[in-house]
């Protein structure tokens, strides 16, 4: 039974079948589709309540022209530079801190353990405006930076409103993202450690070879969410003195006495940044789903025109 | 044809192996000879998929004395005291030894050609050029010469479990422990692997099988051990265990595989 050795040396190509090679033309059943009336009836429940809301908005005392105007206001739109720049760099330094203490949480070694351990218990466990405080208010219990020989300063020029919302932001994300690295981590699968360690690779080489590629799939999608959540959760450092989006806006809200409209510009402008980085999100997921399916999902441009594509046969068969 | 006057290629002198309360292996002695094929069978739970992970290292062992090639695994010894191995001189150990895996394991985020490379390059610090056209003679070898360039996805078990033993041998291993290599695949699938491990043998690698193929071990194995219990029943010429078995626990175990 078990005997396969005997048998010849195996045919890898199966014999071809009947349809095998071309396709033989057939006739497509031609029936009457289901209808979804449902679909139809909460479209137009859809429509009307929106077309209210729209309208609610624009009896209210709002100028929207003054939206219009200043949503490319220069000092807007350096708000809006700002807001890029601090999301970006607090979301590297949170992704790097991240990365090192999920792998020192996993560590063989319980004071690495241990220390990433504290690290996520503080940072996690309180709330992010307050560390913003804290880092503002560094220079009241450290008066100096002073790393010897190499490098002394007084920390209020060293604590620069940037700094200060890099380091609160960065570490406060740091330790959402350890956690979300160290599932991702976990999420791989044991035999690909041992297939990387029988080959004779160091811990590290696994690590960074076979083992974060693979996580790199399963820590991306709340990646993604995190940084949409920093884009927003940005507002936060105009607490300490960072002229970023919504700070910028308001600034102009209050001295030109159109609150309410600027209000809606830095809203507006929030919802752009989010869906350009959604998208992005999209493809880098697309990415990192190398070699785990067999054919990659559809974009959403290839769904658009299979959506599209459905629609007219559906009217073709009415 | 086992002459053992060379130095055995693995030696193993009462080892043995628990997790927690569990007491999987209970005392295994044998010796592999060089360019040797030599056949580990029994039931699950007997101890001898366990024992093949521990010659790499992949388990460490609790009490006995194991080494390969003359090295001890996972230990040194000065005077009468051992010493246990940091984690990169285990990784420098592991460089001869090559495995396969009854799940195959490749790197699904690599092509085929990529999984080859990876240790030759990352391990030994060799060229990419260098690797890639070892990794070229090894998938043709395993008749894989077209899939280079496929996502272990796209390959069917047994293409997989191939690429995996070319992997291996991109190391150019002095020994080879194959862990239960044709039990996930397809009947119609097993005979490729095989006859890759036939090659495999004939061209004088040791080998250490861990399988169910009983035809494949009467065949091609020089040496065969029946465990069961976490110790060795019964060892001798495959023919002789396979066809002539003297204890009743390998009849009883014969007679529900063969």
């Amino acid at each position: 039974m078990t005997d396969k050795i005997d048998k010849g040396p195996a045919d890898a190509t199966p014999p071809a079948g009947p349809g095998a090679s071309g396709t033989t033309p057939y006739e497509a059943i031609k029936a009457i589709p289901v209808r979804h009336y449902g679909r139809w009836i909460s479209a137009v429940v859809v429509a009307v309540l929106l077309g209210w809301l729209v309208y609610a908005f624009s009896q209210g005392k709002i100028i929207w022209a003054t939206v219009g105007d200043k949503l490319f206001d220069p000092s807007v739109l350096a708000g809006l530079g700002n807001t890029v720049i601090i999301s970006i760099t607090s979301m590297a330094l949170g992704l790097v801190l991240g990365i090192l203490f999920a792998v020192m949480r996993l560590s063989k070694n319980p004071v690495t353990s241990f220390v990433s351990w504290l690290y996520i218990w503080f940072f996690r466990g309180t709330p992010v405006y307050v560390q913003l405080l804290v880092w503002f208010s560094l220079p009241l219990i450290f008066e100096y930076i002073n790393l010897g020989p190499i490098y002394k300063n007084e920390t209020v020029d060293v604590m620069t409103p940037f700094m200060v919302a890099l380091l609160g932001l960065g570490l406060n994300e740091g330790a959402y993202m350890a956690e979300i690295v160290r599932a991702g981590i976990q999420s791989v699968d044991e035999g690909q450690t041992e297939a990387s360690h029988a080959l004779g690779m160091t811990q590290t080489q696994t690590m960074r070879r076979v083992v974060l590629p693979q996580a790199m799939r399963v820590i991306i999608p709340p990646t993604g969410n995190e940084f949409i959540n920093m884009l927003k959760t940005s507002s936060l450092v105009s607490a300490v003195q960072y002229t970023e989006l919504l700070r910028a806006s308001s600034n102009i809200g209050s001295t030109a006495g159109a609150v309410m409209e600027m209000f809606f510009v830095a809203s507006i402008w929030y919802l752009a940044l989010t869906s350009v980085f959604s998208v992005g999100q999209y493809y880098l997921e697309r990415r990192y789903a190398r070699g785990a399916q067999r054919t990659l999902p559809p974009t959403p441009f290839e769904r658009l025109k299979a959506n599209l594509n459905m629609f007219r046969r559906t009217e073709v068969s009415r | 044809m086992t002459a053992k006057t060379a130095q055995p290629m693995v030696k193993a002198e009462g080892v043995h192996k628990s997790y927690g309360a569990a007491h999987i292996l209970r005392g295994i002695d044998l010796e592999v000879a060089p360019r040797e094929v030599f056949c580990l069978v029994g039931p699950s739970g007997s101890g001898k998929s366990t024992f093949l992970r521990c010659i790499n290292h992949l388990e460490r062992i609790n009490a006995g004395r194991l080494s390969v090639d003359g090295q001890l695994v996972g230990y040194k010894q000065k005077g009468d005291k051992l010493y246990e191995l940091k984690d990169s001189e285990v990784a420098a150990q592991r460089r001869d030894i090559g495995m396969v895996f009854q799940r195959f394991n490749l790197f699904p985020h690599m092509t085929a050609i990529e999984n080859v490379m990876e240790a030759p390059v990352m391990v030994k610090g060799e060229s990419k050029a260098v690797a890639r056209e070892r990794a070229v003679k090894l998938l043709d070898r395993v008749g894989l010469g077209d899939k280079g360039g496929n996502y272990p996805t796209q390959l069917s078990g047994g293409q997989q479990q191939r690429v995996a033993i070319a992997r291996a041998l991109a190391m150019e291993p002095k020994l080879m422990l194959f862990d239960e290599p044709t039990s996930a695949l397809d009947p119609e699938l097993v005979g490729d692997v095989l006859d890759v491990m036939r090659d495999l043998a004939e061209s004088g690698m040791t080998m250490i099988v861990v399988t169910h193929e009983m035809g494949f071990a009467r065949e091609v194995g020089d040496n065969l051990v029946f465990m069961d219990g976490g110790v060795v029943v019964e060892s001798g010429h495959p023919r002789d265990v396979l066809g002539n078995p003297q204890h009743d626990r390998t009849k009883a175990f014969l007679s529900k595989v063969l």
